[in-house]
């Protein structure tokens, strides 16, 4: 990847322990570029859902800096922090939409960071905003019907769509993906990393992704970074992944799943 | 739970581990010990026991018929003073129980002193009885629907957000957390995550303590908060038997129309 | 993405008003001024009732000590528990066949009607009230009481029980009948290990209750604490009703810190 357009998130010696002297992340160091599909990969437990989820102070970072437009993550506080995550959006393995609420609640909850409370209280949303909800709906691959159906009569794959068009409400300058894929069938998770890649392109946002298929990472990311045992041991563009690096990021040939 | 139901040690089948066997066992043996206890100490005066037969059929054949024209002006204004009773003093707990709720649950506020003071309110308010509150609350204001209202209310805080507020811990995590993660603010996170998860809790909750508090209004009159409960008392002051049969079976009609109309409510939220 | 008036218009609405619902709030919010306005309920009388709430207060503190009140406080408290023990015990112990005959899959229906009749009727009347009636059949004193409680006991218990009887799993049983077992045998292997971690559970809460209803029956003449606390009540010793108060309610936390270590055993 060309350092081009400039970075959009700069990761320097980030260090992450759950408990005193069992360090989860260890000195990561990273630069993010304002496009493209990022893909991490590596076993369970090695620190990928931690890393994006410091990102967005999820989780606290025991140590390091995270430069996101000009201010450092890692030192964010209250309203601070609230700003600043606006301009970040996330898509959860889990999908972790409101089941009760319909698609079209859903996707307006993307904008609750920048609405007055009264507002979602009322349920009176800006016509500019629902236009912009019902044009994402369409964007994400779902037909206008979807809006009104409340969010635990979908599908998975459905459910991930709302999720990204959540996302994608916030107007984000980057999006993080914690295992998009892993609760959906292998078509789908096509689907879904295909619709993440085109939504890479078209809004020229940048995404992170956290995954455990290695094929998908390679069909759909500009840039793999394979983590293994709390530190980056690859990276660079798919095709510079060869075995060797699998092999010393999953431990043996246990990577062919 | 993340015990093993059995134990399956070398050949050797155990349904319960010793602490679990040793617990059992102690808890059996002080229940009979308690039992027994209680029944060589309790007074039970044999004379009373005697005619007790007699006393019982001489009750009923006293409250039978029911004394009906005693109605429309005495019982109908003092049943609608407790359906009122019942319902503002519910109404109010919930005002008061839902905020503290949210306080006492762990997962939406981190603070475990505000934690505690919430629970302790609860745990308080609980252990008190409805009538006892309304004795106080008769000593405050003076005899009337006013105490009886309050007594309703306090008594109810602790029901309500105990059982309210175990709802809200088991809102899902993941939920908060998106919308956490995408900037709102603590109070957007409550209307658009939380209560959404906890609304039907919130409603059959709320119903089902109003259902007991009709129950509980209709006895406070006989401490002077208001309610049948006055008419009950007087008319047992003055030996009107006819006139209590009439009403206990109105309190009767009353409690099993509320049950089925609350059941039926709740089991179609659920 | 075009966003002219045309494609507007063709979208559905996002939210629909729900005049039923709103409806309903705006009739709960009239309802609630005029019962307000009938019993006079009003933020005023609240408020202007502040002064006697502060002197009644300070008559009840410090709560009185002496000798003589604890004494008859601890008897007091004694009968309590006793009357909460019996009845119980003897509430649990007879519910459990009047549920089995309540439940509609395990007995006939005449029988499982006739059942939920006696706890419906069990379960209407507040304890209190019950008490009265027994007072008046069996005397004063701490039997009435027990009585009464194991009324409310049978009502409980009763209903909560059946519901568990009736949400039993049949393919458990038919696997433990298919053996050849007896009606018994089938009862202990198949049904009882469904239900009694939910029995004793249902058990310890209605300890519970029945140990705060027997503190208020006193105050009808049904024995325990209640006739000391409503004695001392009209007497305007509110210093002895503050004891009394501090009392009960460190018990019944107690009781419930007991309750749910119980469930902890019996899961």
């Amino acid at each position: 990847m060309n350092a081009a357009g400039g970075g959009v998130l700069s990761i320097t010696g980030l260090f992450k322990e759950y408990r005193s002297g069992e360090p989860v992340l260890k000195n990561i160091n990273l630069e993010i570029e304002a496009s493209g599909v990022t893909a991490i990969i590596g076993p369970s437990g090695t620190g990928k859902s931690t890393l994006i989820r410091c990102i967005n102070r999820l989780v606290d970072p025991t140590a390091g800096h995270i430069i996101f437009r000009g201010e450092d993550l890692s030192q964010l506080k209250g309203k601070a922090l609230r700003e600043a995550r606006c301009h970040i959006g996330m898509v959860f393995q889990e999908y972790n939409l409101v089941e009760r609420l319909t698609v079209i609640e859903n996707v307006l909850c993307g904008k609750l960071g920048r609405l007055p409370i009264w507002r979602p209280l009322l349920r009176k949303f800006s016509d500019q905003d629902i236009t912009r909800a019902f044009d994402l709906i369409d964007s994400v691959g779902l037909s206008q019907e979807f809006a009104s159906r409340r969010a635990d009569a979908l599908s998975g794959g459905q459910r991930q769509r709302v999720g990204i068009a959540r996302a994608l409400m916030q107007e984000p300058s980057l999006i993080l993906a914690d295992e998009p894929t892993s609760s959906l069938d292998p078509k789908t998770s096509v689907e879904i990393m295909e619709l993440l890649d085109q939504v890479s392109r078209e809004r020229e946002v940048p995404v992170i992704v956290n995954i455990h298929n290695v094929d998908l990472a390679r069909r759909f990311a500009s840039r793999i970074i394979g983590m293994s045992a709390g530190q980056v041991v690859f990276d660079g563009p798919p095709d510079a992944l060869q075995d060797t690096h699998l092999n010393e990021i999953y431990g043996g040939e246990d990577w062919q799943a | 739970m993340n015990r093993p139901l059995q134990i399956i040690n070398e050949r050797h089948w155990e349904r319960f581990s010793s602490t679990e066997r040793i617990g059992r066992s102690a808890f059996y043996i002080v229940t009979v010990v308690a039992f027994i206890w209680a029944l060589k100490k309790i007074e039970v005066i044999p004379e009373f026991l005697y005619d007790a037969p007699e006393q019982t059929a001489d009750l009923f054949k006293r409250m039978w018929p029911f004394d009906w024209k005693f109605y429309p002006d005495n019982i109908h204004p003092a049943l609608i003073e407790t359906f009122h009773i019942a319902t503002l003093g519910t109404l109010i707990s919930l005002l008061i129980a839902v905020p503290l709720a949210f306080l006492a649950a762990r997962n939406f506020t981190s603070n475990k002193t505000l934690n505690w003071i919430a629970q302790f309110i609860f745990v308080s308010t609980r252990s008190v009885n409805s009538l006892i509150w309304a004795l106080l609350f008769v000593a405050i204001f003076g005899p009337g629907a006013l105490a009886g209202v309050l007594s309703i209310a306090f008594r109810s805080i602790g029901f309500v957000g105990k059982l309210f507020g175990e709802a809200i811990e088991e809102a899902n995590r993941g939920t908060i957390e998106a919308l956490t993660a995408s900037g709102a603010p603590r109070s957007m996170v409550l209307v658009k995550g939380y209560w959404p998860q906890v609304s039907p809790a919130f409603w059959s909750v709320a119903l089902l303590r109003w259902d007991i508090n009709i129950r509980e209004s209709a006895v406070l009159g006989l401490v002077g908060a208001g309610g049948i409960g006055v008419a009950l008392d007087s008319a047992m002051n003055n030996l009107y038997w006819d006139q209590v049969g009439l009403i206990l079976a109105i309190i009767f009609t009353v409690v099993i129309i509320t049950e089925i109309v609350t059941s039926s409510i709740r089991s179609r939220i659920l | 993405m075009s966003h002219t008036a045309v494609g507007l218009r063709a979208r559905p609405a996002a939210f629909l008003v729900h005049w039923p619902s709103r409806l309903a709030w705006i009739g709960l919010g009239l309802y609630v001024l005029y019962a307000a306005g009938q019993v006079n309920v009003s933020w005023d009388r609240i408020v202007s009732g502040m002064p006697q709430a502060a002197k009644l207060f300070g008559r009840m503190f410090p709560p009185n000590l002496a000798a003589d009140k604890l004494d008859l406080i601890t008897t007091g408290m004694l009968e309590t528990i006793q009357i909460a023990v019996i009845a119980t015990v003897v509430g649990v112990l007879l519910s459990l066949p009047l549920s089995v005959m309540a439940a509609r899959n395990l007995s006939p229906g005449w029988l499982a009607a006739g059942a939920r009749v006696f706890i419906a009727v069990c379960r209407s009347f507040h304890p209190v009230i019950v008490s009265i009636l027994f007072v008046k059949a069996v005397g004063f004193g701490a039997l009435a009481g027990v009585l009464a409680l194991i009324v409310s006991s049978l009502g409980f218990i009763g209903k909560l029980f059946a519901e568990v009887l009736e949400e039993l799993n049949e393919k458990q049983v038919e696997a433990i009948r298919s053996t050849g077992a007896g009606f018994l045998n089938v009862l202990i292997m198949a049904v009882l290990p469904q239900v009694f971690a939910r029995f004793i559970g249902l058990s310890a809460y209605q300890f519970d209750s029945n140990l705060r209803n027997s503190t208020m029956v006193g105050i009808v003449g049904g024995g325990g604490i209640g006739a000391a606390l409503f004695t001392a009540y009209q007497r305007f010793d509110y210093d002895v009703v503050l004891t009394i108060l501090i009392v009960i309610i460190v018990l019944i936390m107690l009781a419930e810190l007991l309750a749910n270590n119980l469930k902890k055993i019996f899961r």
